[in-house]
């Protein structure tokens, strides 16, 4: 059975977060919203769980921080310990004040660079990549929420969204098979 | 809606009636539209001037550093003046978007998308010095800790100058991907609005196919969070490590160990500065004053003014701990009564005048939101703030320890050429960014609007702080675009005509100039004719096309059949119009249009 999906245009992002809240409350499930610009709150009042990027970003500062250590203890204490104006080479404890500058460093090109192509990598946002909003205003000042039909009433579920204040609504059928 | 508040006595950031559509169309209009010739006259000075400094770099590699004016006591001259100076503006556009984001400022979003392409393009010009002051730069990958044929000779962490590596290195491309996180929703708004086909695959190409679901904006957010969160430490870490190139040394006025912070408050300085010199040019050319305000100037004033203020205690502090410490070596550092009163008393003065007095003009209300001033100001500390690099270096050089052995900097053609041509460099990059680029955070504009837009505060102030914040968006159910992934797409309008246009116009007084303008486009026939949606043409806005039915203009036809003639003729008509046809080029946008029906 061809399943439906219901995309409804709102020209205001206040509109937006209401109507979301209403069809959230009457049941009916909000498969995508699309804005020209992050609304405060809707990613709460559309379900979505928090992001663990922070998360990941620090465990890549981590990664960082050992990377920078063993380095410089493989390169300056083990491998070729050298005299350098005085300073301490035994241990790495001993000449670690000197590698402090580098060791913050590489944590922040670690955690910032993972972080970001991580980010990419998990909103699909590359090059060549092509865009997937259904509507060029959705990048200007339109707002577009796409619920999805499963079994319910078309008739009812427009009627409702027209409710909440949404200014188009169009019906998109979907050819694939489940 | 009462969660768009803000306090009534903080001044509006948008000025004007604007809705998010005409943030879109004021952003993209640059980018859509046509260069003007002083671009293209400003440009080819820059280019030239990039060029010249092209040939002395090649000079330089090819013949050797001796053609700079070093000599046997001044090791360090230009190379490393220009060096800083660049590090030092490269500061403000970190500062801007990392700093101000942890500190909610609002003011930062219309101008952290230039102070970050500033921050970029003086990093570019800082790294080229120390890879020409290496002599053969093709070696420059031995700054890195690769193997290598001396039995794995590895590079020395403990030296400043190697931190130096690690740290500018980082600071660039966390600071690029910073800038092009952000500029992903703004290429798609481009991608998005423009006609033409080729622009529409660049942009797509630019934007990474960024297509705003809610989770990529609320994963957006914590990405541009926690980003700046590692730059504000990472801003503030790398002209500490630059200030160590100095610090750590034997030299009298470099070992200081208030350097660090004193450093830090000076890139700060000169690279707000440099963003006031860019921004104050830019908002006229591109008619952004509507965003980039005089109260932006004036905030960005005030962070001039703090910083400023720092820099002028650390040089009293220099000076006075020179005298009070006894050495008599430091009778000529840069910061002494022997520097004050020897050969180069010009270029201590200059710093002086430059960075602690001129500035100080800036605690009077009225000049710190007088735009020329502002501009002379900040002219005026660029200045000053390449003597404060120049007068620690050379002057603390120029009297070494051995009496025997003092002289003077002497620079060639080749050391100034060189300046110059980064200085070119330096604005090819913004130039080309300028039309390029959306040169504002749309995006995060547009999430201020309401509660610091001019209209919103106005209608907050009316009708009381829970008053409905909903915009009534004209409706044009016409544009219903088709899914911005299909190429090709044919957007056409036609829609019933709406008798509300109710804008103020004399007809009597012009009608001379009407008649002239439509026995030029030619007139429009309601009964055999389709009216055109003619805000598809980039630079009319809603309110721009209710000004042009009002004329009987309603056709892409008519709009191409304009020439500058016929613009004279619209700006007289209406006195004040909020667009530029010439730069946006209407006419040849219509024919476009007018051929794709």
């Amino acid at each position: 059975m061809a399943a439906n999906k219901i995309h409804a245009i709102y020209t205001d992002d206040d509109l937006l977060l209401q109507a979301v809240k209403q069809t959230r409350a009457e049941d009916y499930h909000i498969s995508e919203v699309y804005t020209p610009f992050p609304v405060h709150g809707l990613d709460e009042a559309v379900g979505l769980p928090p992001t663990r990027l922070a998360i990941t970003s620090f465990l890549y500062g981590l990664v960082g921080l050992s990377v920078a250590i063993w380095m410089m203890n493989y390169m300056m204490i083990q491998d070729w310990p050298q005299n350098i104006g005085g300073k301490p080479s035994f241990t790495f404890y001993q000449n670690m004040p000197a590698f402090i500058p580098i060791m913050f460093e590489m944590t922040v090109f670690f955690a910032g660079h993972l972080m970001v192509i991580t980010f990419y990598l998990r909103s699909k946002l590359w090059p060549f990549k092509k865009a997937e909003n259904p509507d060029v205003r959705t990048t200007d000042d339109r707002f577009l929420m796409e619920v999805d039909g499963e079994n319910h009433d078309l008739e009812i579920l427009t009627k409702f969204l027209y409710d909440t204040g949404a200014s188009e609504i169009s019906i998109i059928k979907n050819e694939q098979d489940h | 809606m009462s969660s768009h508040y803000e306090a009534p006595i903080r001044e509006p950031l948008v000025l004007g009636e604007k809705s998010y559509h005409d943030i879109s169309v004021d952003i993209g209009a640059p980018v859509l539209g046509k260069a003007s010739k002083s671009w293209w006259i400003v440009f080819t000075i820059a280019l030239v001037a990039f060029l010249w400094g092209l040939g002395c770099i090649i000079y330089t590699v090819s013949t050797g550093i001796g053609v700079w004016g070093l000599n046997k006591t001044i090791g360090w001259a230009w190379d490393i003046t220009n060096f800083v100076w660049w590090v030092g503006i490269g500061h403000a556009g970190t500062l801007i978007s990392a700093v101000l984001l942890l500190f909610r400022q609002k003011w930062r979003m219309a101008v952290n998308r230039s102070a970050e392409a500033m921050t970029i393009f003086a990093v570019v010009q800082a790294g080229l010095f120390p890879i020409i002051h290496m002599g053969r730069p093709w070696l420059a990958y031995w700054v890195l800790p690769l193997p290598n044929q001396f039995g794995s000779l590895w590079i020395n962490f403990n030296s400043p100058l190697l931190w130096d590596v690690f740290a500018i290195s980082t600071y660039l491309s966390i600071s690029l991907v910073f800038w092009w996180t952000g500029l992903l929703p703004d290429f798609a708004m481009l991608r998005d609005r423009t006609a033409s086909p080729f622009q529409k695959k660049i942009y797509g190409i630019l934007s990474f196919g960024w297509s705003g679901r809610v989770k990529d904006w609320q994963r957006f957010e914590e990405v541009s969070l926690v980003l700046a969160g590692l730059a504000t430490p990472l801003v503030l870490s790398v002209h500490t490590i630059v200030s160590f190139d100095f610090a750590t040394s034997v030299v009298p006025g470099w070992h200081s160990t208030i350097y660090p912070p004193y450093f830090v408050a000076g890139a700060i300085f000169s690279g707000f500065a440099m963003v006031q010199t860019l921004l104050i040019i830019m908002r006229k050319v591109l008619h952004l004053e509507s965003y980039i305000t005089v109260t932006h100037i004036e905030y960005m004033n005030k962070v001039i003014l703090l910083t400023g203020g720092i820099v002028g205690v650390a040089y009293l502090i220099e000076f006075f701990l020179g005298w009070y410490s006894g050495v008599p070596y430091e009778d000529y550092v840069y910061l002494s009564f022997g520097a004050a009163t020897g050969p180069y008393w010009w270029a201590f003065w200059a710093l002086i005048f430059c960075n602690m007095v001129a500035p100080l003009s800036l605690w009077v209300k009225s000049l710190r939101r007088n735009i020329v001033w502002t501009f002379i100001v900040a002219l005026v500390i660029n200045i000053g703030m390449w003597f404060e690099r120049f007068d620690i270096i050379v002057i603390d050089l120029s009297k070494d320890r051995l009496t025997s052995s003092w002289t003077m900097f002497q620079p060639t053609f080749v050391d100034i050429g060189t300046f110059i041509g980064t200085i070119g460099f330096f604005f090819v990059l913004f130039l080309l960014y300028a039309r390029t680029f959306p040169v504002i955070a749309q995006a995060e504009v547009k999430t201020i609007l309401k509660s610091s837009g001019e209209s919103f505060k106005r209608l907050r102030a009316e009708h009381g702080d829970d008053h409905s914040h909903v915009q009534q968006v004209e409706q044009y159910p016409g544009d219903a675009g088709p899914a911005a992934n299909v190429e090709n797409s044919q957007l056409r309008g036609s829609f019933s005509p709406d008798e509300d246009e109710l804008v103020q116009l004399d007809y009597g007084l012009h009608q001379g100039k009407i008649d002239e303008l439509i026995s030029a486009v030619g007139t429009f026939d309601a009964t055999v004719q389709e009216r055109d949606n003619l805000k598809r043409i980039m630079g009319i806005g809603p309110a721009v096309e209710k000004k042009l039915h009002q004329l009987g203009i309603y056709t892409f036809d008519q709009v191409s059949r304009m020439t500058d003639r016929e613009y004279e003729l619209l700006k007289e008509i209406f006195g004040v119009f909020p667009s530029n046809p010439e730069m946006d080029d209407w006419a040849g946008q219509a024919l476009i249009l007018k051929n794709q029906k």
